[in-house]
């Protein structure tokens, strides 16, 4: 319980921080950066909530932080792209 | 249920065009239109079982909820399916006249169709977390599809659309794994079934709503539609206004009514109303003083969406019973309504723009007056958008009005009649250019291809919403009638 | 952003995360035990694999993870829409070049050596479609422009091959009158692994595809466009 506590404690101060970041920066990559803090909070949440001490952890929560793992991954790369199309109209 | 999933393939057809556009790039007309008509057709069936057994469910994986994932569609998902399949359809018809360069039509369909599949996955999933999943497709395909005329400006708003998006999603995905926390479970229905208010249920509503508020562009978080949805090409900005900010709506609807019924509090609903209100105000009073018809049309959205946000404090102070059900069915009507209307003037939007070279609103008149029908489109879409009779939305904000006097909540009732008083006249400051004394083409139709699913949305919104609306009572299995 | 907004932006967000850390409290306190371990493990003889997130992932909640895999397509083909190919880096020296040539066959195997394992221990499709995704930075970062994919029309069947056989996969036990995604005991180790390996393909090429960052093909090489 208190190690699941300071696990997924941290994860909600990680989402926190994300959050902060996220509305006080302009600059793309550090909004994106602050995102995917966010992300890494919620996954820290449910790999904490995972575990059962001596049994095996429930294995429902690792698998949605894979598949989330994927889906920020595509919003990044997706939204890089649109950063780099924009900084390229920029330099033109 | 037979052999045929027909909720699966609602998904899995669209997907599968998404594949064969993607992989087959020189047939992508073709092969997109099939996918389009398959789809309707599919999602049409979907509605007409769910009229004759009101509620269909399958498990995906074949083992249950807890464990599985399942697909559910009842009266309101049903109704939705069916919006989306009729204006995808009259979209898709309309994208193979409006986008007639190759490359572009290339980029257009896939990722249109995999919005669509998306978005029926969005209206029948049963679980919390696989909407997570839809919602990401959904906002991902079209940030990418509203980017796609490629200017700086729309690259720009559909970039910070993204984001927003992304900023939704995760406090949205945060809520869930709270939930999953206190629960132990994701599915919607056994969630509805545990939950008990308090702080934990209480905060998971909030970054639920919180999040999907944002992609609903609900006041004041409607900052990034106009530009996003003003500078995407034509039929994107129809599929973006009329479907995808109704599929965040709905799902805010479906966990304020059903997930978190026992927790919502009267004091948020009236929160919810008191943005309502101004998001009608504000998005009006933009949309009469917006320059560019597109622009027009996306501020009458952040409008249109506040109304629908006003039915929440209705329905929080209304018990069930006949007034409820009449309240709950006039909601669905007015969103269906702006659903068709809104899809028909931007599709018409985006003909005025391609045949003038422009759409600014104060030097339309020649270019209105020489598409009679594309004009008549605005004209009915305008009386949607309005709510004059004998449209869909005349008949959603009756039941608006008579619930409010009926609750004793008259203050939603000047709002109303301003925003409807608004309405009017941005909706004739367009319709006032096309009655110069320039000289009128003989021909009705100028372009069938893209005129005429634009007339036929707009024609639904007025007269078949608007005239033959009671089975949608049925269809959502509800009591009373128009 | 004045300093005075930032500092509200931070002591609000301060208490955000105060609110959040006692929510959490209170969610772990009202929490059930089991949660869907039990069921989870219960089934799982019956899934086909013996790792017990690969069964989530490709058996209990396949849905999710063939949905996952259209928005992976889905931001390729976004990324594809906004812009062609850039052409890349300047060929390597002879000792990076080495390197590489030794770097990535290994990736490949370990890519490989990921996908069989994920069965019955940590891996999976995932892990090993990143590890093929990485073996095409590093190409990429060595001056291959191409970052190893095959031609224009082959890469767009790579990227939509995971999906394909998912679908193609769900509509045959369909056909088989299971159910979508219903997998018949007997022969839900082998579609699982056959799912998997066209996921991991589809995963790789589109990484690496989205590394190179725009479409490939008659654009690589010549100047961009104004």
């Amino acid at each position: 319980m208190t190690a699941q506590f300071l696990y997924g404690g941290a994860g909600m101060i990680l989402f926190a921080l994300g959050l902060w970041s996220f509305l006080v920066h302009e600059p793309l990559l550090r909004k994106l950066i602050a995102l995917n803090i966010m992300g890494g909070g919620v996954f820290h949440l449910l790999i904490a909530i995972a575990e059962r001490g001596d049994q095996p952890p429930d294995p429902v929560p690792h698998a949605l932080v894979l598949t989330g793992i994927v889906v920020a991954v595509s919003a990044t790369a997706l939204a890089l792209a649109m950063g780099r199309r924009l900084e390229d109209d920029g330099r033109d | 249920m037979g052999v045929i999933d027909w909720l699966a393939l609602a998904v899995i057809v669209p997907l599968i065009g998404a594949l064969a556009v993607t992989a087959l790039p020189s047939r992508v007309r073709g092969l997109g239109l099939f996918a389009a008509c398959a789809t309707a057709v599919i999602a049409l069936r979907v509605t007409l079982e769910v009229w004759q057994a009101a509620l269909l469910r399958s498990d995906l994986g074949g083992w249950g909820a807890p464990l599985g994932l399942a697909l559910q569609a009842d009266g309101l998902s049903a109704a939705l399916l069916a919006m989306t399949a009729l204006v995808g359809l009259a979209i898709s018809i309309s994208a193979t006249g409006y986008f007639r360069n190759d490359d572009q039509s290339r980029h257009f369909w896939p990722l249109w169709l995999l919005l669509w599949a998306a978005l029926n996955g969005l209206l029948l999933a049963a679980d919390l977390f696989n909407l997570y999943v839809t919602l990401e497709l959904v906002g991902l395909t079209a940030a990418a599809l509203g980017a796609l005329t490629g200017t700086r400006a729309a690259v720009a708003a559909n970039l910070r659309y993204l984001l927003v998006g992304l900023l939704g999603s995760i406090s949205y995905l945060l809520g869930v794994a709270l939930l999953y926390t206190a629960y132990g479970t994701l599915d919607m229905t056994l969630l509805a079934e545990a939950m008990q208010p308090g702080p934990v249920s209480g905060s998971a509503l909030v970054l639920m709503v919180g999040g999907l508020a944002l992609k609903a562009a609900i006041f004041p978080l409607h900052f990034w539609l106009p530009p996003a949805h003003a500078n995407a090409p034509a039929p994107v900005s129809a599929v973006l206004s009329a479907l995808v900010v109704k599929a965040a709506f709905y799902l805010i609807l479906r966990l304020w009514l059903d997930v978190f019924a026992p927790v919502v509090t009267p004091v948020a609903s009236d929160l919810l109303g008191i943005l309502g209100a101004l998001a009608v105000l504000w998005g009006s009073w933009r949309a009469l003083r917006a320059e560019r018809l597109k622009l027009l049309a996306a501020y009458s959205t952040v409008a249109q969406i506040g109304y629908l946000c006003l039915f929440f404090p209705l329905l929080q102070a209304t018990p069930e019973g006949t007034p409820r059900d009449d309240l709950m069915a006039a909601l669905v009507l007015m969103a269906l309504t702006h659903g068709f209307a809104k899809a028909g003037l931007f599709l018409a939007a985006g003909l005025v723009q391609q045949s003038a070279g422009h759409d600014r609103i104060a030097d339309l008149g020649g270019t209105a007056q020489h598409l009679p029908a594309t004009t008549f489109t605005i004209a009915l879409a305008g009386t949607a958008l309005i709510g004059l009779p004998p449209s869909g939305s005349f008949i959603g904000k009756w039941f608006l009005l008579s619930s409010a006097v009926a609750t004793g909540q008259w203050w939603w009732i000047p709002v109303i009649m301003a925003g409807t008083l608004l309405a009017a006249a941005y909706v004739f400051r367009v319709l006032g250019r096309a009655f110069n004394l320039e000289p009128t083409p003989r021909v009705f139709v100028t372009q069938a291809r893209t005129e005429v699913p634009a007339l036929l949305l707009a024609l639904t919104s007025v007269a078949v919403l608007g005239l033959v609306a009671s089975p949608l009572w049925r269809l959502l299995g509800l009591e009373g009638g128009p | 952003m004045t300093r005075a907004a930032s500092l509200l932006i931070a002591l609000l967000t301060a208490l955000f995360a105060g609110v959040l850390l006692w929510v959490f409290h209170e969610a772990l306190a009202l929490a059930p035990g089991a949660r869907l371990a039990e069921s989870a493990m219960a089934n799982l003889a019956a899934t086909g694999v013996s790792n017990p997130v690969t069964a989530v992932l490709l058996n209990y909640r396949a849905y999710d993870t063939l949905l996952e895999l259209a928005v992976l397509l889905a931001a390729l083909l976004g990324i594809w829409s906004l812009s062609t190919a850039t052409p890349g880096f300047q060929p390597a020296g002879a000792v990076l070049w080495g390197m590489v040539g030794w770097v990535v066959p290994l990736l490949i195997l370990t890519g490989g050596y990921l996908l069989w394992v994920g069965g019955h221990a940590p891996g999976g499709a995932f892990q090993a479609g990143a590890l093929l995704g990485a073996a095409g930075v590093v190409l990429r970062l060595s001056g291959d422009a191409t970052a190893g994919l095959p031609s224009v029309a082959a890469q767009r069947w790579l990227a939509v091959c995971g999906v394909a056989a998912f679908v193609g996969v769900g509509l045959a036990t369909m056909a088989a009158g299971l159910g979508f995604l219903t997998y018949p005991s007997a022969w839900a180790k082998w579609l699982i692994l056959l799912i998997e390996t066209a996921a991991t393909m589809a995963i790789g090429a589109t990484l690496a595809a989205a590394y190179v960052g725009g479409r490939p093909g008659s654009a690589l090489g010549e100047k961009r466009r104004p």
